[in-house]
């Protein structure tokens, strides 16, 4: 391995993080794709490492990637790779001339890092890493504070923290090019966000939906379980204009209870408009609207270039829609005889996974895309139970574990053609089968594990708090 | 509530057969700048039911001499985007309702919010 077969294209590093493993390459695939371009794997290419080299893109391809990742780290114009120091050396001293050149000039300034994974080096090693390198033809000046050029040796000594080798599997040298996105996690942190509510999707997953979702510029974008609108403020980031809904009058005015500790009623300006122009997106606002997503309150068309949502599954907040039935809610409140509450019923999951596909076959753009959170009961998770559709693709399916028997699924679904009435007569046939049928079965196996839980909520379909 | 979210907006009340474009009834309009984006503009045009948005901004009294047919070439055409821009984006009905034309049913907005919500006996 290791030795470069070609030369006519640069390779780059992409250095990832290591939490959300699953919903990495889907991520950098989206990214790819924005540009045209494929992901292509290496002989070697592990999904689980750290490191991937990234094959026929350009640097231009890299830098766009690195303006939105939020799974990858750094990204370095590769220099040379091995299994070994000499396989190292080897592998650099291909590396051409012409192309190094223009970083190791003689009034230029750099530093190289050494960077580990899975293993801590003293100081001293990694001066002797350094020293190593003596043979790469630098001749500026080193400058830790402020360098003109990075370098980076990175090493990985494998995944197991228990089994450590001595030696690395693998030896990267490479000029770091550019960070990823990774600050926004902080930035954009719920923590310091002006409104929230008690199910606001974490800054992380809301900008890796948004990019599985290709969310970019000039894009119009709609979520029909809006909440506290944490994905509009991922979308709005990247310059698509936002829009969304949901059922709860209180969380779309910004009004009632607060989420947070320490306060008990949601302050005057705390809505989703105020949470884009926290983060100077108030531009891509467009309008949330108190509305029941199984309801057609949208023209037939394309309208939106992407419908990306984390929909109610009754767990931690409850699932509705309006309509009546005697088993249904709790009283609604009614504010300042402003309007009627109607009274809402349960929303069974299976009808809230095949509304939501059939709104996004009608109203998607071709090619826009669908990404959404399927709950998985997962001792009977099967590949046949994500919800299809015959004007849908599926493109990712990324599990992020919950408990030893619950997870939820990223589901990430592109638009391929415009829907037909025969496609309509196939989804009938299709949701027959959907576990997701009888919701209550699906929350009575998602709570199964849990023993000594209260029994407040037993045999009822909604589960107080949150939204 | 934007003129382009009305512009996309239709009654779901049972039974109708004709529910777009929704009526405006508005009580307080506010206009407040948006930053202009000529492309963003461009893109929603063709996704647009222009009629229905002209009628919606005379209604309003800010129709800010759009023309009752689309221009053709609008893409550079700067003025005209800018106009069409105003119209989606700035003006906005902060209070009133949306009347369904079919069956007169209302839909109140407040604080720029319309409530799309029908009651349980109307679904």
């Amino acid at each position: 391995m290791a030795l470069h077969c070609s030369r006519a294209c640069k390779q780059y590093l992409l250095h990832l993080a290591q939490d959300n493993i699953e919903f990495r390459l889907p991520e950098i695939k989206a990214l790819l794709s924005l540009r045209g371009k494929q992901f292509c794997p290496t002989e070697n290419f592990k999904e689980r490492s750290p490191f991937w080299v990234l094959n026929n893109v350009s640097e231009d391809d890299v830098l766009s990637i690195m303006g939105r990742t939020v799974c990858a780290k750094s990204v370095f114009e590769l220099w040379g790779h091995g299994r070994t120091p000499s396989e190292l050396q080897a592998s650099l001293q291909k590396y051409p001339a012409d192309d190094m050149a223009p970083f190791i000039q003689k009034e230029s300034t750099y530093k190289i890092n050494v960077y580990t994974f899975n293993k801590t080096l003293v100081f001293k090693d990694r001066i002797k890493k350094i020293d190593a390198l003596e043979f790469l033809p630098f001749q500026g000046k080193v400058n830790l504070k402020n360098p003109e050029h990075i370098f980076c040796l990175l090493e990985d000594y494998g995944s197991d923290p228990n089994n450590i080798p001595d030696e690395p599997f693998c030896v990267y040298f490479g000029r770091w090019i550019a960070d990823g996105q990774r600050v926004l996690i902080r930035s954009h942190s719920v923590k310091t966000r002006h409104f929230i509510g008690n199910t606001s999707m974490d800054a992380g997953l809301s900008f890796i939906m948004a990019n599985h979702a290709r969310v970019k510029a000039h894009d119009l974008v709609f979520d029909p379980f809006v909440g506290t609108g944490s994905l509009l403020v991922a979308c709005s980031h990247f310059g698509a204009y936002v829009c969304g809904t949901d059922i709860d009058y209180n969380t779309i005015h910004g009004i009632g209870k607060a989420s947070r500790k320490n306060q008990k009623w949601r302050g005057p300006d705390e809505n989703i408009r105020a949470n884009l122009r926290q983060y100077e997106t108030e531009q891509f606002y467009v309008d949330v609207l108190v509305s029941d997503s199984s309801k057609a309150i949208w023209r037939q068309g394309p309208l939106f270039d992407a419908i990306i949502t984390d929909p109610p599954y009754g767990i931690r907040e409850s699932t509705r829609r309006t309509g009546s039935q005697k088993e249904s809610s709790k009283p609604a409140e009614d504010f300042g005889g402003e309007s009627h509450v109607p009274v809402s019923m349960a929303y069974h999951l299976s009808d809230i996974f095949s509304d939501l596909l059939s709104f996004a076959a009608h109203c998607l753009v071709i090619g826009g895309r669908l990404v959404y959170w399927l709950p998985v009961y997962r001792p009977e998770y099967r590949e046949e139970i994500v919800p299809l559709h015959p004007c849908l693709r599926l493109v990712s399916n990324c599990e992020q574990t919950l408990s030893s028997h619950t997870s939820r699924r990223l589901i990430t679904m592109e638009k391929m053609k415009e829907v037909e009435d025969s496609d309509k007569q196939a989804l009938v046939l299709e949701s027959r089968f959907s576990p997701y049928q009888g919701h209550n079965a699906f929350r009575e196996k998602y709570f199964s594990g849990i023993t000594k839980r209260s029994g407040k909520s037993d045999g009822s379909t909604l589960v107080n708090g949150s939204d | 509530m934007k003129l382009l979210t009305h512009n996309m907006l239709t009654s779901h009340v049972k039974g109708i057969t004709k529910g777009y474009p929704l009526l405006i009834k508005a009580t307080e309009v506010k206009v407040s700048e948006v930053e202009f984006n000529p492309e963003f503009v461009s893109r929603m045009i063709p996704k647009l039911e222009w009629a229905a948005l002209v009628q919606a901004a005379e209604g309003l009294g800010h129709l800010n001499d759009l023309p009752v047919e689309l221009v053709p070439d609008f893409e550079k055409n700067e003025d005209f985007l800018r106009r069409v821009h105003r119209v989606l984006l700035e003006v906005e009905v902060v209070e009133g309702c949306l009347r369904c034309p079919e069956s007169g049913r209302e839909f109140p907005i407040s604080r720029g919010i319309p409530n799309m919500l029908l009651n349980e006996d109307e679904v």
